[in-house]
């Protein structure tokens, strides 16, 4: 499967035009959505109109950015301006929004070919796509499997060829470990890099967009797109977005060698529950980064593991503040039959919303009413101060920290679906970075028996991306792993 | 321990109507997960400070200006009940 640049080669060579691309991407999709069902709508015909638009400005002689006439896909919880965006979910089944989300608009104006908007698990809440209300998605590796999630629908689209780069949301994990089950390149950026406008709300001290990619540079080159401030996100950061995929060709950083790039690999995440498969091939990779020159140590982050229960009270609290917007009465369904305002929206929550969702307003509601909001809110929000406090004095040593992604590969569909404990397990390495705001990708670190993909987990310092990347391709170029597609 | 009654109460809060099978389910699956987030009182905090962001931020304030809005009619449309330039809820008083 052909690279960002290389596609954009062929579009300016006229080797291929690019309504020719989305064709076969749109044709790509055909032949494998009943398999994967990563898509909860297409675009088909807006693709194939904006695609003519850049075959007439290439004709013309004009000059395209990088992005222009490439096959990419939203995850459904971004708004797109008259196109339904559900959230996965049944309370927004016949949602429209009027306005686009600013990495929409940021994509629309790089000339990126949206052809559709992938399924996730509900408001993005799960670990596996499966709290979707419309569909199950399969990992393209393995389709009896999850994807993993909540960004699903948008790690196996990009996994299986569906489309070139996909955008994701990440509040504890949901590009991260989707990333590691389908085998591709997932980062989720600094807290307020890229702007949350338009993303529908689920814990907004935690919620960040990114992408997926096939590769190191691919995730580069979208980065960049997404990034920058923004006024209508008041987290947004202030300053220049760096030029991601320049960086990664700078000569100076193109050997690690003599380098003395520190490496720190998390303790706590090894041991207990790590899968015996990922453990190897994690340290496999670490011994390639050795091979390479960098200085590969072990770390302790010793409230690491405080992550996971700090992030089940601070996401519900969060999610059951901005989750009371979806009340019947401004946009999404209504149940129609209750006789008065409150029983109205009751009803409307209970038919709209997804056992999951439910779960995680009801752990918020209790965590932050009168009584339990010093013993667990507040007690959440110091511990979160710690965990940061962990990684501070880790990053005072160390250039970037490693990890397994998630502790397993791709579980089966229906596995855990019963047993909401064990499902938030599988985010337990990826959670701790979301409460402090650091950048982190999951790269490809190898395969297990079973053909499952396993994913490395990188983690650099507060807008440390660019840094990240070219630690993230220097491993690439050492390894095959990116070159390997599923079968489908 | 989390008793049936107090799931009621968080439903009744948050607006959820919940059924009685679904009451019981959340009752042993909170109570589970709570008693998973008390492990958090192995960590001493008496005097650590509370984290809202982890990236320090200040409140973003900016002049209170009008803007024209372009898409009035999409936002009236988004409605579930809409009756002209309103929208339809129950009886409230």
């Amino acid at each position: 499967m052909a690279s960002i640049r290389e596609l954009h080669q062929q579009l300016v060579s006229k080797a291929r035009s690019a309504r020719e691309l989305t064709q076969e991407t749109l044709q790509r999709i055909d032949a494998t959505e009943p398999k994967l069902r990563s898509f909860l709508h297409l675009t088909a015909d807006s693709a194939i109109a904006r695609a003519e638009a850049v075959d007439a400005k290439i004709a013309s002689g004009e000059d395209i950015g990088i992005l222009e006439g490439i096959p990419i896909a939203i995850k459904d919880n971004m708004c797109t301006r008259g196109v339904p965006t559900t959230c996965a979910s049944k309370i927004l089944e016949n949602y429209i929004p009027p306005y686009d989300a600013t990495v929409v608009e940021k994509l629309s104006a790089a000339g990126a070919v949206s052809v559709g908007k992938t399924n996730l698990d509900e408001f993005a809440m799960g670990s596996s796509t499966e709290n979707s209300a419309y569909q199950v998605t399969g990992n393209p590796w393995d389709t009896d499997r999850v994807p993993g999630g909540s960004s699903g629908g948008s790690a196996a689209a990009v996994a299986a060829g569906q489309c070139v780069v996909a955008t994701g949301s990440d509040t504890g994990g949901s590009i991260r470990q989707p990333a590691s089950f389908c085998g591709v390149v997932g980062l989720k950026p600094t807290y307020g890099l890229v702007s949350r406008y338009g993303l529908v709300a689920y814990a907004s001290s935690l919620d960040q967009i990114g992408p997926f990619a096939r590769t190191v540079e691919d995730a580069a080159i979208f980065l960049e797109a997404l990034a920058g401030y923004d006024s209508k996100d008041s987290t947004s950061l202030k300053g220049d977005v760096p030029n991601y995929a320049a960086a990664l060709e700078s000569e100076t950083i193109a050997n690690l060698h003599g380098d003395k790039l520190k490496i720190g690999v998390i303790q706590e995440t090894f041991g207990e529950g790590l899968d015996a498969e990922v453990d190897g091939a994690v340290k496999a990779a670490l011994k390639v980064y050795e091979e390479l020159g960098a200085e590969v140590e072990m770390v302790s982050c010793p409230t690491f593991r405080y992550g996971l229960p700090t992030y089940y009270v601070i996401a519900p609290s969060e999610a059951s503040a901005n989750l009371a917007r979806y009340d019947g009465v401004r946009y999404g369904a209504r149940a129609e039959a209750a006789e008065n305002l409150i029983g109205m929206y009751a009803e409307t929550r209970a038919r709209g919303f997804g056992a999951e969702v439910k779960r995680r307003i009801a752990i918020g509601t209790y965590a932050l009413s009168s009584g339990y909001y010093d013993a667990y809110y507040l007690k959440a929000q110091k511990v979160r101060t710690l965990i940061c406090q962990d990684f501070k004095n880790a990053f005072a040593q160390y250039d970037v920290l490693v990890s397994p992604t998630s502790p397993t590969t791709a579980f089966k569909a229906g596995e855990k679906t019963d047993d909401p404990l064990s499902m938030y397990l599988s985010d337990l390495m990826t959670i701790p970075v979301n409460l402090a705001g650091l950048p982190s990708l999951s790269l490809p670190c190898g395969f297990d028996r079973q053909g499952l993909p396993i994913g490395l987990q990188i983690i650099g310092n507060v807008l440390q991306e660019t840094k990240l990347l070219q630690v993230a391709q220097r491993y690439e170029q050492a390894s095959e792993w990116h070159t390997k597609a599923p079968s489908l | 321990m989390l008793e049936r009654e107090e799931v009621k109460k968080v439903a009744h809060l948050a607006r959820l109507a919940l059924t009685e099978d679904e009451t019981d389910a959340f009752t042993g699956q909170l109570a589970q997960i709570l008693d998973y987030v008390e492990q958090l009182n192995e960590l001493d905090t008496d005097e650590v400070a509370p984290t809202a962001h982890a990236i320090d931020m200040r409140n973003v304030t900016r002049p209170d200006d009008l803007e024209n809005y372009e898409h009035r009619e999409d936002l009236l449309n988004a409605a579930p009940a809409r009756e002209g330039d309103f929208i339809r809820v129950p009886k409230i008083l």
